[in-house]
């Protein structure tokens, strides 16, 4: 019953990083219908300035968040820009290929600098803690904390703010939007920006419990595509509740099937769901 | 000829298509008309085979349909064209033609491989049902050109040829008359009529109210997914419930 | 001047530099890099086929690949087969794989598509990282004995592999030269166009992707499992995501959706990542951005730029000749 409850923890840790990181994908997919291969990249960067900071300026880990979040934000950006905008009439082939471009370079690029070796990231929350009969780190109450706290202030800006109805209008309905006045392009960047911070943020909370390397974000961009195809794609909810069944799916997998193939589980569900319905499993008929 | 019972189609809690019953004779021009958003497109999709439909049967030539794929109906004698043409513009008009008469052969990769003598037939074929598909739309001057090189008037005459060149008993067109000039418009009725007497029956969604009037034998009217009406044109022009549609009854009139 | 531009021509005077190549040079090492470039345009032509022809973007590949690899490997050091009988039995078992992975994959479409095949390449993958009983894991699997000789013609010189290599490269180049320029092709080009307008000229396109796809894998498999013989060392990495990039940026270079576009792009890029080898991994560094300019800017690559100038060239004559025959119509009055 222990390791059962422990397990549960564990998912909810490791969902909370998936959802943050899939709400990005979700959101930019819903916007410009990219599948945005690169954002395994953004997340890998935003682990690597988060550690550098620390490593290298002295900062407190929470400021370094704070600056990765911007620097990665702000690349997202520039991808939109040189990247997928003056892609955004080409066929569908030509923006995965350039994601996928982004992707390994990006990759390259912080291989030559900071090279290829795999780094742990030092944590002010390694305190050990007792909670509800299990044993966990602070680390990990602050992965939950954190992300559910993000999770409501996005949920605030879309519901509550301008700026953020027009993502969401934009999602809904691209041409609607523009005839209602809203700059897709402003509402482009800023969704691309708001990605990039997400990943940041993912990778930054997660970096202490798993390790920094140039190829870290690959895996982790897989299963978010597996999150939204299983939460619909574009679908916001979805993005959340689809991170946290395979973060569950995948602690209580590795406990209790195969700690080895745990990383099998979330393809295995997507191999499922578009066996059984090609179009993914929320998909609505379009006419 | 071609005959609907009911048919239906409902995507999510929209009813795009309500319980059309609807009958398109031999030899005659029929076209569908009706406000955007009337569910005209959608019945086209239908019949192709193009969407499910989610209630209603349809027959063709007594046969039901209604389950078939896109491919199977175009291979019993239903063509159709699309509002955006869709064609390959890095080829040429000839190579685009000439796939259309693709479902009347059977050559597979077998045959490409080894040059066949099947293959080579059907190719001969191929093109020249092209020529002659291509003859019948006056396009033979183009044959050579790139898609892409094409006037939009020019594509949307390519992409019936196509179409003509699967060999069909029926023939819908979407918006044929879109975005094209008056008088390259009256050309278009010429075509039509054309089909006809070659025995190719042609139904037709169109906006141009004047082509319709001078070119059909029967209209349907649909809004909001119903039929609201069906005659002459005659009858369609004093008909009240369609001039109530056209006339602020419907929202995107 | 026009004779150059001849294709037949061109692929005529391209077979007989390929056939006289190693007369031409001692360099062992240029031969070598040749050969591996001839294993990689095979497997591209097999992207070619499905990504650029059919338009389906199989991201798929380099695990298809891996399988061809493998199944040749083991079956050769494991197994003791020779090579003859484990090539054909490895074409084999990646074929069958391709049908089964195809016969699901293909319902899906676009970026769905994508994705999908995307995390079969992952799977595979992973699987022969993690099945160390069966593939060695990150060991990899070493001692892949060279092709085995037919009666008197032994494969053990790096001059009879080359020719080897070449022999199933033009192979593979007729067979798509021969399917591209049939209907059959024109089918796939249809489906690539729009799915929606092949279906209602009467085009299954399930059954057109399908036979597309089982034969991309197995070219793909093809050159895999040659891989394996020549290099004669594999291990899991040859599966991953980097080597399906690998093979879009030889084709995207070259020209996708063209026939010579794949032979262009893969000759063209690994001579040049040969020269950049200190490079190594870094190489992303300057293929990355490469790649993405020629995606914005030049989209039809080296040989479908070359296409499109030759089908100008032919225009402007066109138009050449209608003047002048105009002109003499005028004098002629």
């Amino acid at each position: 019953m222990d390791t059962f409850i422990q397990q549960i923890f564990n998912g909810l840790t490791v969902g909370s990083v998936y959802s943050l990181f899939a709400l990005g994908l979700t959101l930019v997919y819903g916007i410009l219908h990219i599948p945005n291969f690169a954002h395994g990249a953004l997340y890998m960067v935003g682990g690597y300035i988060t550690l550098m900071m620390m490593t290298h300026a002295g900062l407190h880990y929470v400021l370094a968040i704070f600056i990765s979040v911007i620097v990665v934000g702000l690349l997202a950006v520039l991808m939109e820009r040189v990247v997928f905008y003056p892609l955004r009439n080409t066929p569908p082939l030509q923006d995965k290929i350039a994601a996928i471009g982004i992707m390994l370079f990006l990759e390259a690029l912080i291989q030559f600098i900071w090279g290829a070796e795999y780094r742990s990231m030092p944590t002010p929350f390694g305190r050990v803690v007792e909670f509800l009969g299990i044993t966990v780190t602070t680390q990990r109450i602050l992965i939950i904390a954190a992300a559910v706290i993000i999770m409501l202030l996005l949920y605030l800006f879309l519901k509550k703010t301008m700026t953020g109805a027009a993502i969401i209008a934009m999602s809904q309905n691209r041409e609607g939007a523009f005839l209602s006045g809203i700059n897709a392009n402003k509402t482009a960047m800023l969704t691309f920006f708001i990605s990039g911070a997400l990943a940041a943020v993912a990778s930054s909370i997660s970096a202490p419990i798993n390790l920094v390397f140039p190829g870290m974000g690959h895996l982790v961009i897989l299963k978010a595509f597996v999150i939204i195809i299983i939460g619909g794609m574009g679908s916001i909810p979805g993005a959340i509740i689809g991170g946290y069944i395979l973060g569950f799916s995948e602690s209580l997998g590795a406990a209790f099937i195969s700690n080895d193939y745990k990383d099998l589980i979330a393809f295995i569900l997507l191999i499922m769901i578009l066996t059984l319905r090609p179009k993914g499993l929320f998909a609505r008929e379009v006419q | 000829m071609l005959r609907t019972i009911g048919l239906t189609k409902k995507f999510g809690g929209l009813t795009a298509v309500d319980n059309v019953d609807f009958t398109i004779e031999k030899g005659m021009i029929t076209a569908i008309i009706g406000p955007n958003g009337a569910g005209k497109s959608t019945f086209f999709n239908l019949i192709s085979g193009l969407h499910p439909p989610s209630g209603g049967k349809i027959f063709f030539n007594n046969r039901d349909i209604t389950s078939l794929k896109p491919y199977q109906t175009a291979r019993l004698g239903i063509a159709r064209t699309f509002q955006t043409t869709h064609l390959f513009e890095q080829a040429t008009v000839l190579e685009n033609v000439m796939i259309g008469h693709r479902l009347r052969t059977k050559s597979g990769i077998w045959d490409a491989v080894f040059k066949t003598k099947r293959l080579k037939r059907e190719e001969k074929a191929a093109r020249e049902k092209a020529y002659e598909a291509l003859e019948f739309t006056g396009l033979v001057g183009t044959a050579d050109r790139l898609v892409s090189d094409l006037s939009q008037e020019e594509k949307k005459r390519t992409a019936i040829a196509l179409a003509l060149a699967t060999e069909p008993q029926i023939i819908f067109l979407d918006e044929p008359a879109a975005g094209i000039n008056p008088e390259e418009t009256e050309k278009l009725g010429q075509l039509m009529k054309q089909m006809v007497s070659k025995g190719i029956t042609v139904c037709l969604i169109e906006h141009k109210m004047q082509l319709v009037m001078s070119l059909a034998d029967r209209i349907m009217v649909l809004n909001h997914g119903k039929k609201i009406a069906e005659g002459t044109p005659d009858e369609i022009k004093n008909d009240d419930a369609v001039i109530r549609a056209y006339l602020g009854g419907g929202k995107s009139a | 001047m026009s004779v150059l531009f001849d294709s037949r021509f061109l692929s005529s005077a391209l077979l007989i530099f390929s056939v006289l190549f190693p007369f031409l040079t001692d360099n062992q090492y240029f031969l070598h890099v040749l050969s591996l470039a001839f294993i990689w345009a095979i497997a591209v032509y097999g992207l070619n086929l499905i990504g650029g022809y059919t338009g389906q973007l199989s991201l798929a590949h380099a695990g298809f690949f891996g399988v061809g690899a493998y199944s040749a490997g083991l079956l050769m050091v494991k197994g003791g087969m020779n090579f003859w009988p484990a090539l054909a039995a490895a074409v084999l078992i990646t074929t069958v794989l391709g049908f089964f992975v195809g016969l699901i994959a293909l319902r899906t479409k676009e970026h769905f598509f994508a994705i999908y095949t995307l995390c079969v390449g992952y799977i595979i993958y992973l699987i022969i990282y993690k099945w160390e009983g069966l593939t060695e894991g990150v060991r990899g699997l070493i001692g892949i004995p060279s092709p085995a000789p037919i009666g008197p013609i032994t494969f053990d010189t790096p001059q009879s592999q080359y020719y080897l290599l070449l022999f199933f490269l033009v192979f593979v180049i007729f067979i798509m030269k021969r399917i591209v320029h049939s209907l059959i092709g024109r089918t796939y080009m249809a489906i690539r166009n729009s799915e929606e307008l092949a279906e209602t000229i009467g085009i299954n396109a399930m059954k057109h992707k399908m036979i597309s796809f089982v034969l991309s894998t197995s070219f793909a498999g093809l050159a895999g499992a040659l891989y394996a013989s020549f290099v004669r060392f594999i291990g899991p990495d040859i599966a991953y995501v980097n080597i399906i990039f690998d093979m879009l940026t030889y084709l995207i270079v070259g020209g996708i959706g063209t026939l010579s576009g794949p032979l262009i792009g893969t000759i063209f890029i690994v001579s040049v990542s040969q020269s950049l080898q200190f490079l190594e991994e870094l190489r992303m560094l300057i293929f990355g951005p490469l790649l993405i300019a020629l995606i914005i800017f030049y989209p039809r690559g080296i040989a479908g730029g070359i296409q499109s100038l030759l089908h100008k060239r032919k225009k402007t004559l066109q138009i050449r000749k209608g003047l002048r025959q105009s002109a003499a119509v005028e004098e002629g009055k």
